[in-house]
């Protein structure tokens, strides 16, 4: 019996997703092979998976010192903490607008979308817009954000099945993409994404299953990834076939043995990461700067 | 590729009606060889060759191993799926670590103390490194079987893998070492797989084979199971990390998908041989471990590389048609004391460890009530019957808790807001408080619970 090697080919394609415009533009997916099967001849990988660092608008309180020590000269500027960001060589630019929070400051949308409007310009890179899953503020913080930036092509997220309508259509209006958003279940993300893409094409929309930390749940958000993958890329679903987003650096840097010591945080995240990249994460958001070089070495 | 009954059927000898197998006919035997209901011995009719071409194709695509022997010996091997979520991966791959016999006595010592000792507590389970890994790497007989013979004094029957560049020196580490003990020999190669097969044939333990790629290494495994070896474990020699996945993808690809037998063995990998720091090791090794690996070999054990390593081990084998539980009781959380408050809520490991942390974070000291639901999240375990008012009432008084705290304070998940009213009338004396919906809001709501306590 002689070997032949077993290469498999898809008749899927991921979508291709571009964040940010002009020189700043960045592409996601429009791969038809499944995560670094790319490696052996399998089929194209046109866009290798990028890394975005998270940035937030206000300074953290509870994050662990040390993930919190490498910015925490910055950590109250979100324009000079998204530069730090740039400068460790991410490829987007992951902020989180917490403070918009009700539970927090509640910071007004057009106060939110003002200072999103100062890190775009003070940086050269795409941006991701987060806010905190109240389905009640965030489309207008999203909105404004989506008006204050028109036609620059952020990525604007999460949306949910409660919320997706007005902010998809502030994207519609002005230009950007969206992330959607279902609860680690295959079969309601699909369901969203169906909705959401009678507004938007799959060109600009980008899931996320959630991610959750190594010992908290990965199995279970690995392999809806996963999945995920398979049903766009060999079964060619098309309403799976979009890039996908693992934002898992938050969920690692609140457990307990990451905050233990730095070393077994960076450990913690590192793992995290390295799994969902193998889950067929198109973008992995992450925070430890040497969490993130160490990565970024791996899969370029 | 799992064999037909219909295949099977056609090896038959046909007595139709003899029913000495105990089946009705041949068919049904056939039937019931092929799921797995029946062992082929049962017919007595058949042929020496047809036994063995029968046996050989109701072989487990993927060879089972054991490396080892007693309580601690490791199995691995026997996979079915490509993906976790097509059923699941059934034997968790060893972590070993290797000792040399260049290495000073002392750090000798560390490693195979480290091996015994080094372990972590994570949800009830006890997570540890597995085997030894002992190399050859000064050529000298006397001081690789000083080494071995070391590593079984000290190691409190740990598995081994003898690594050594030439039979003769694979051989007297077997002696130090004793054949009953089953270590793996590595390894066979291109250069002494003739020595190997006249001087291992016929030992009875597991041998490994490297070769520079897989045609080599199928080549290899051929020749040796016509030797007689089979209990074989691969190392396609690549040492460069999405190379070394590659080939661990096609080695199950081959073996599940196009039933190539000569590839249908566990693997070895060797991080440590990949790269020189540790981090990178391990996310080499972790990348190595979701992608079938079948033993992972680390060039020291840190805890900061072997916990998140074994805990990622636990995740990726977890079983993923079996909620994953958590012990049911009471959980005291930041220290409570007599005055603390009561949460509860179901036992699916998510569910507790999103709530627990949620606490955890807040620093009210409280007590978590976790109810047994058989792994099932809040509302699919009320759909069910499982997690009630009056189930719930019969845990809280089960387990004590009054005798805890005075407080008569319980929060309930925000989800079972409905069973309020049914909780207070079994639970006269306790003020039955609704929680949030997600663990996301106890962060506020937990910290104003407390201040009105």
């Amino acid at each position: 019996m002689a070997f032949t090697a077993p290469v498999e080919s898809y008749k899927g394609k991921a979508a291709e997703v571009t964040i940010g415009k002009g020189k700043r533009a960045i592409k996601l997916g429009g791969e038809n092979v499944l995560a670094f099967n790319q490696t052996f001849d399998e089929g194209q990988f046109p866009n290798p998976p990028k890394l975005a660092l998270e940035v937030w608008d206000m300074e953290p309180q509870n994050w662990s010192p040390w993930v919190l020590g490498p910015y925490k000269d910055v950590a109250a500027d979100p324009v000079a903490w998204a530069k730090r960001c740039e400068g460790l060589g991410a490829d987007l630019i992951f902020l989180s607008l917490i403070s918009c929070d009700p539970n927090e400051k509640d910071t007004p949308p057009e106060q939110a979308a003002a200072l999103v409007k100062r890190v775009y310009d003070a940086i050269s890179l795409p941006l991701i817009v987060y806010t905190t899953g109240d389905e009640k503020k965030d489309p207008a913080v999203l909105a404004a954000v989506a008006k204050a930036l028109s036609g620059e092509n952020l990525l604007l997220g999460p949306v949910t099945k409660e919320d997706f309508e007005p902010i998809a259509n502030a994207a519609k209006e002005h230009g950007h993409c969206v992330v959607t958003q279902a609860p680690v279940d295959i079969n309601l993300q699909k369901e969203l994404n169906v909705k959401v893409s009678r507004i938007l094409p799959p060109e600009r929309i980008v899931l996320d299953p959630l991610a959750s930390a190594l010992g908290y749940g990965i199995e279970y958000c690995f392999s809806v990834m996963e999945r995920t993958k398979h049903v766009g890329i060999q079964f060619q679903d098309a309403m799976m076939q979009m890039p996908v987003i693992a934002n898992c650096a938050g969920e690692v840097w609140k457990n307990k043995e990451p905050k233990e010591r730095e070393e077994l945080g960076i450990a913690w995240e590192e793992v995290t990461a390295i799994t969902y990249l193998l889950a067929g994460a198109d973008c992995v958001v992450m925070r430890h700067p040497e969490v993130f070089k160490l990565v970024k070495g791996m899969i370029t | 590729m799992a064999v037909k009954g219909t295949d099977l059927v056609k090896l038959m000898p046909k007595r139709q009606g003899c029913k000495d197998c105990g089946f009705p006919t041949c068919f049904a035997f056939a039937m019931k060889l092929a799921t797995g209901g029946a062992e082929v011995s049962a017919c007595v009719y058949l042929s020496e060759e047809v036994r063995a071409q029968i046996e050989e194709l109701l072989a487990p695509p993927i060879r089972p191993i054991t490396i080892g022997q007693g309580a601690k010996a490791l199995a691995i091997g026997d996979e079915e799926v490509m993906y976790r979520h097509e059923k699941t991966f059934f034997h968790q791959p060893g972590i070993g670590c290797l000792i040399s016999d260049t290495e000073d006595a002392k750090e000798q010592e560390r490693k195979i103390k480290a091996l015994k000792e080094m372990q972590f507590i994570w949800i009830g389970r006890t997570l540890k490194a597995d085997v030894a890994v002992v190399q050859s790497a000064s050529g000298d007989q006397g001081k690789f079987s000083a080494l071995v013979k070391k590593v079984v004094e000290m190691g409190d029957g740990i598995p081994m893998v003898l690594m050594a560049d030439t039979i003769d020196l694979l051989l007297a580490g077997l002696e130090a070492c004793g054949k009953d003990k089953r270590p793996l020999l590595y390894a066979i190669t291109e250069r002494n797989i003739d020595e190997a097969i006249n001087k291992l044939a016929g030992l009875d333990v597991p041998v490994a084979v490297k070769a520079d790629g897989l045609e080599k290494v199928s080549v290899l495994t051929e020749k040796l199971k016509e030797a007689g070896l089979q209990d074989l474990v691969l190392d396609p020699g690549s040492r460069k990390v999405w190379e070394a996945v590659r080939d661990q993808i096609f080695i199950r690809r081959a073996a599940l998908k196009q039933g190539f037998k000569p590839l249908g063995y566990p693997t070895i990998t060797f991080p440590c041989q990949m790269t020189g720091d540790p981090r990178e090791e391990l996310a080499v090794a972790a990348a190595l471990l979701t992608r079938y690996a079948g033993i992972i070999c680390l060039s020291d054990l840190r805890e900061d590389v072997l916990f998140p390593l074994t805990v990622l081990r636990l995740n990726i084998y977890t079983d993923p048609r079996v909620p994953m539980a958590v012990e049911a009781k009471v959980y005291e959380i930041n220290q409570p004391t007599d005055t603390s408050p009561v949460l509860i809520t179901t036992n699916f490991a998510l569910t507790y460890f999103s709530v627990a942390n949620e606490i955890e974070g807040t620093r009210v000291p409280a007590y978590l009530v976790i109810q047994d639901t058989e792994g099932l999240s809040v509302l699919t375990s009320w759909s069910t019957g499982k997690f009630s008012g009056e189930t719930a009432a019969l845990f809280i008084k089960k387990t004590g808790i009054e005798g805890k705290t005075k407080s008569r304070k319980i929060v309930i998940p925000g989800l079972l807001a409905r069973i309020k009213g049914e909780l207070e009338d079994e639970m006269p004396g306790w003020e039955v408080i609704v929680g949030p919906r997600e663990a996301s809001g106890i962060s506020s709501f937990l910290p104003e619970l407390a201040g009105k306590c």
